[in-house]
C-alpha cells in the first residue's frame, strides 16, 4: 500500500533580511497508514518547521512533500485550505479553541468549511465528541472546560473530517502529566481502533514513548528514525500509582 | 448557501459579543444616514414650495409693465405713467404667435362693502384669460366672460379672503357688493392659492372686468389704460423670444425712437422663481454633501472598528484558515459583519432621520418632503459605505499567514 505521507529530501530556508535560516537540510521520511509516530527535537531542530509543511500550512524551498499522493507545491492558498479541510486534523499546543463558541460549534468548524449541510454537521460534531468521551459536554463554551476537556474538543474537531492525517503540535504542552497521559490514551485508541494516522511533535521522551515510532530531529535533519514497543496509556496510568 | 448562512451566523455572533462596540460604530452611520435624510427632505420640501408657487403664479409667464416716469428730478417707478393700453394687449395676442394667452390689467385699492361688513382689497381690472394664466380654478360659481368685458358689466369674482372677511356664511354667488359705491354681482368665488413668494395673501383681491375697472373705478382719466399686460407664452423655451418680440412690438407701437429708452418693461417671473428653484437644488445639493461626509466618517469608524477587531482576532482567524477557511470564506465573515453594521445603522438612521425631520418641520413650519427614492439611496450609500470600508479589513484578515497568526498572541 502506498505510503501516506512521502517526503523526499525536503528543504527550508527561511531569509531574516540579509541572513539565512535553514530550518530544514534535507528531510526524507515515508509514514505508512496507521502509523503513530512521534517526531522529537529540541527547539530550533526544525520540527515545528517539518510539522507546517506536513499541516500544507507552509511550503518548502525546495524538495517533494506527498501526502495521499498529492503534491501541495503548486496550489493555491484556496487549494491548499481545501486539503487541509478534507485531509488533515490538527492539534495545537495551546488548543486553539473559539472561545465564546460551545464546543459543538468548535468541532464543526472544519464541517462548515467542508461545506456541509447543517444537519449532518450537528451528527458528524456528535459522534467526534463522543469518540473522544465528551458526549455530555458539547454545550459546553472552552472557558468552562478543563484542560484536557479542552484539547480533547480539539481532536475531535481535528477528527471530524475523517482525515487522513491527525498532526499533533506539542498536544500535551500545556497540560498535566496525568491529563497528558490521559490524552495518549485517546491517540493510542484513536490508531489502534480507526486506524487513524497521527504524527505528533514533543520534546518529552515519555510522551513520545506512547508512539510506535519515534523520528528525532537535529539542525534540520533527521538523525534518528526506529520502531518501538510503545507503553500504553494504561501502563503509564498504572506505573504512576 | 450553507457557507453564506454559515458566515452570516458567524459574524452576528461576533457583533453581539462586543455590543457596545457595535452600537458606537452604528452611531456613526446612524447620524450619516439620518443627516443625509433630513437633508434631504428639507431640501426637496423648499424646492417643493418653490415649484408650487410657480404653479400658482402661472407658468411660462411675462408682465409687461407700463414705463416709470421722471417729473421734477423725481423719477417714478414702472406703473406711474399710463402707457399700455388694451390695444397693446390685443396687439400682442394677435401679432405674436408663439403667446397663448393675454391678460391685461388695471385695478388698485379699494374699499368693498356688503351689508354692514367693509373690506380694503384689490381690485384687478382683467380679462378671463386670466384664469387660463395663472390656472386659476373657480371654487363655485362662473367666471365672467369677453362678452362682459365688451358690455362693461358690474360682475366681479372674489378670492377667499375677501369672502371670509365680507361674508362671513353666508353663500356669495349672487349676492351684490359695492366696490367705490357702485354695485357689482359675484359671479364666483376662486379657489384658494395662498401665500406668494413674497408672503402676499394672493387671495385678497376681486377679479372684475377690464371695462369695468376702467370706465367705473380706476382709469377715468386715460380711457383705454391698462397698468400691466400679463403674457403667457406657448412653451418654456420661447420665453426670451417672446420678450424681444413684444420689446421690438411696443417700440414700435409706441413710436419709440431707436436711441430712447422703453416706456414700459417686460418681466419673466418665472425666470427670477426658476432661479429661486435652482438655488434651492443647490442648498439641497449642498446639505446633502455635508451629511454625506457625516455618512463617510462614520464609514471610516466602521474601518477603524474592523480593523481592531482583525487584529484582535487574528488568532481565531488563523484556526479557521488552519481548519481550511478559504481567503474568501474569511473575506466574507469580516464584510458581512461590516455590511451588517451599515445596513442596520442605516435603518435606524432612516427611522431616526423620517422622526428628527418631522419633529423639525413642526417646530419651523419648513416644509418638508420624504421620497422613498431618498431613502432607498440614503440604505444603499450606508451598504456601499460597509461593504467600501469594510473590505480592506476583511482582505487583510483573508490574507493572514496561518502560521503567524495562529502563534499570534
Amino acid at each position: 500500500m502506498e505510503p501516506v505521507i512521502q517526503v523526499h529530501d525536503l528543504v527550508k530556508v527561511y531569509s531574516l533580511g540579509e541572513v539565512e535560516v535553514q530550518a530544514l537540510r534535507g528531510v526524507s521520511l515515508s509514514v505508512d497508514r496507521g502509523e503513530f509516530a512521534a517526531i522529537m527535537g529540541a527547539s530550533g531542530s526544525g520540527k515545528s518547521t517539518f510539522m507546517n509543511i506536513l499541516g500544507f500550512l507552509d511550503q518548502p524551498t525546495s524538495g517533494q512533500y506527498l501526502l495521499d499522493g498529492i503534491n501541495g507545491e503548486h496550489l493555491s492558498r484556496d487549494e491548499l485550505a481545501e486539503i487541509r479541510n478534507q485531509k488533515i486534523g490538527f492539534v495545537f499546543q495551546g488548543f486553539n479553541l473559539l472561545s465564546r463558541t460551545s464546543a459543538e460549534e468548535n468541532v464543526e468548524l472544519p464541517l462548515v468549511y467542508g461545506a456541509v449541510p447543517t444537519s449532518k454537521r450537528r451528527e458528524m460534531a456528535r459522534n467526534a465528541l463522543s469518540q473522544v468521551g465528551l458526549e455530555g459536554r458539547s454545550h459546553h463554551h472552552p472557558s468552562q472546560l478543563s484542560g484536557g476537556e479542552q484539547q480533547r474538543v480539539a481532536i475531535a474537531r481535528a477528527l471530524v473530517n475523517q482525515p487522513s492525517i491527525l498532526l499533533a503540535d506539542e498536544p500535551t504542552g500545556n497540560l498535566d502529566s496525568k491529563t497528558s497521559i490521559e490524552i495518549m490514551g485517546i491517540f493510542q485508541r484513536l490508531n489502534r481502533e480507526m486506524g487513524i494516522t497521527i504524527i505528533m511533535i514533543t520534546h518529552e521522551p515519555d510522551i513520545a514513548a506512547f508512539a510506535k515510532r519515534n523520528i528525532v530531529f537535529r539542525d534540520g535533519r533527521i538523525v534518528d528514525d526506529h520502531h518501538s514497543s510503545a507503553r500504553t496509556a494504561t501502563e503509564a496510568e498504572g506505573g504512576r500509582e | 448557501m450553507t457557507r453564506l448562512v454559515a458566515c452570516l451566523r458567524i459574524a452576528l455572533r461576533a457583533l453581539m459579543v462586543n455590543k457596545m462596540r457595535s452600537a458606537l460604530t452604528m452611531l456613526g452611520i446612524i447620524i450619516g444616514v439620518g443627516a443625509v435624510i433630513a437633508m434631504i427632505a428639507v431640501g426637496s420640501g423648499a424646492k417643493k414650495r418653490i415649484a408650487e408657487q410657480i404653479a400658482s403664479m402661472g407658468s411660462n409667464l411675462l408682465v409687461v409693465m407700463s414705463g416709470s416716469s421722471t417729473s421734477g428730478g423725481l423719477r417714478f417707478g414702472s406703473g406711474t405713467v399710463p402707457t399700455l393700453t388694451a390695444d397693446d394687449a390685443k396687439a400682442i395676442q394677435t401679432e405674436i404667435l408663439a403667446v397663448k394667452y393675454v391678460a391685461p390689467n388695471l385695478g388698485g385699492v379699494a374699499q368693498v362693502v356688503f351689508g354692514n361688513q367693509n373690506w380694503s382689497t384689490i381690485i384687478s381690472g382683467t380679462t378671463p384669460e386670466i384664469l387660463e394664466i395663472r390656472d386659476w380654478p373657480l371654487s363655485s360659481g362662473r367666471s365672467f366672460t369677453q362678452q362682459d368685458v365688451d358690455g362693461t358689466t358690474k360682475v366681479c369674482l372674489l378670492g377667499k379672503t375677501v369672502v371670509e372677511n365680507l361674508f362671513g356664511g353666508i353663500d356669495p354667488v349672487g349676492q351684490i357688493i359695492r366696490i367705490k359705491n357702485v354695485p357689482f354681482v359675484v359671479l364666483g368665488v376662486l379657489a384658494p392659492k395662498g401665500q406668494s413668494t413674497w408672503g402676499q395673501d394672493q387671495d385678497d383681491l376681486i377679479i372684475v372686468p377690464l371695462t369695468t375697472s376702467q370706465k367705473r373705478l380706476f382709469g377715468m382719466q386715460f380711457p383705454g389704460m391698462v397698468k400691466q399686460i400679463a403674457v403667457q407664452a406657448r412653451e418654456p423655451e420661447v420665453m426670451n423670444e417672446v420678450e424681444s418680440q413684444i420689446t421690438e412690438l411696443l417700440r414700435q407701437r409706441h413710436h419709440i425712437q431707436p436711441k430712447q429708452e422703453n416706456d414700459f418693461s417686460v418681466r419673466n417671473l418665472t425666470e427670477i422663481l426658476s432661479t429661486a428653484e435652482q438655488s434651492a437644488s443647490v442648498m439641497s445639493l449642498l446639505l446633502g454633501a455635508i451629511a454625506s461626509i457625516s455618512l463617510i466618517v462614520g464609514g471610516i469608524g466602521i474601518m477603524n472598528i474592523m480593523l481592531v477587531s482583525v487584529t484582535e482576532r487574528t488568532r481565531e482567524i488563523g484556526i479557521r484558515i488552519a481548519v481550511g477557511a478559504k481567503g474568501r470564506d474569511i473575506l466574507l465573515q469580516f464584510l458581512i459583519e461590516s455590511l451588517v453594521l451599515s445596513l442596520i445603522g442605516g435603518m435606524i438612521g432612516i427611522g431616526l432621520g423620517v422622526a428628527g425631520t418631522i419633529v423639525l418641520a413642526t417646530f419651523t413650519q419648513w416644509p418638508v418632503l420624504f421620497s422613498i427614492e431618498a431613502i432607498l439611496l440614503a440604505f444603499l450609500f450606508s451598504g456601499s459605505v460597509g461593504v467600501f470600508f469594510g473590505f480592506y479589513p476583511a482582505r487583510k484578515a483573508s490574507l493572514l499567514n496561518p502560521i503567524e497568526a495562529l502563534r499570534y498572541e
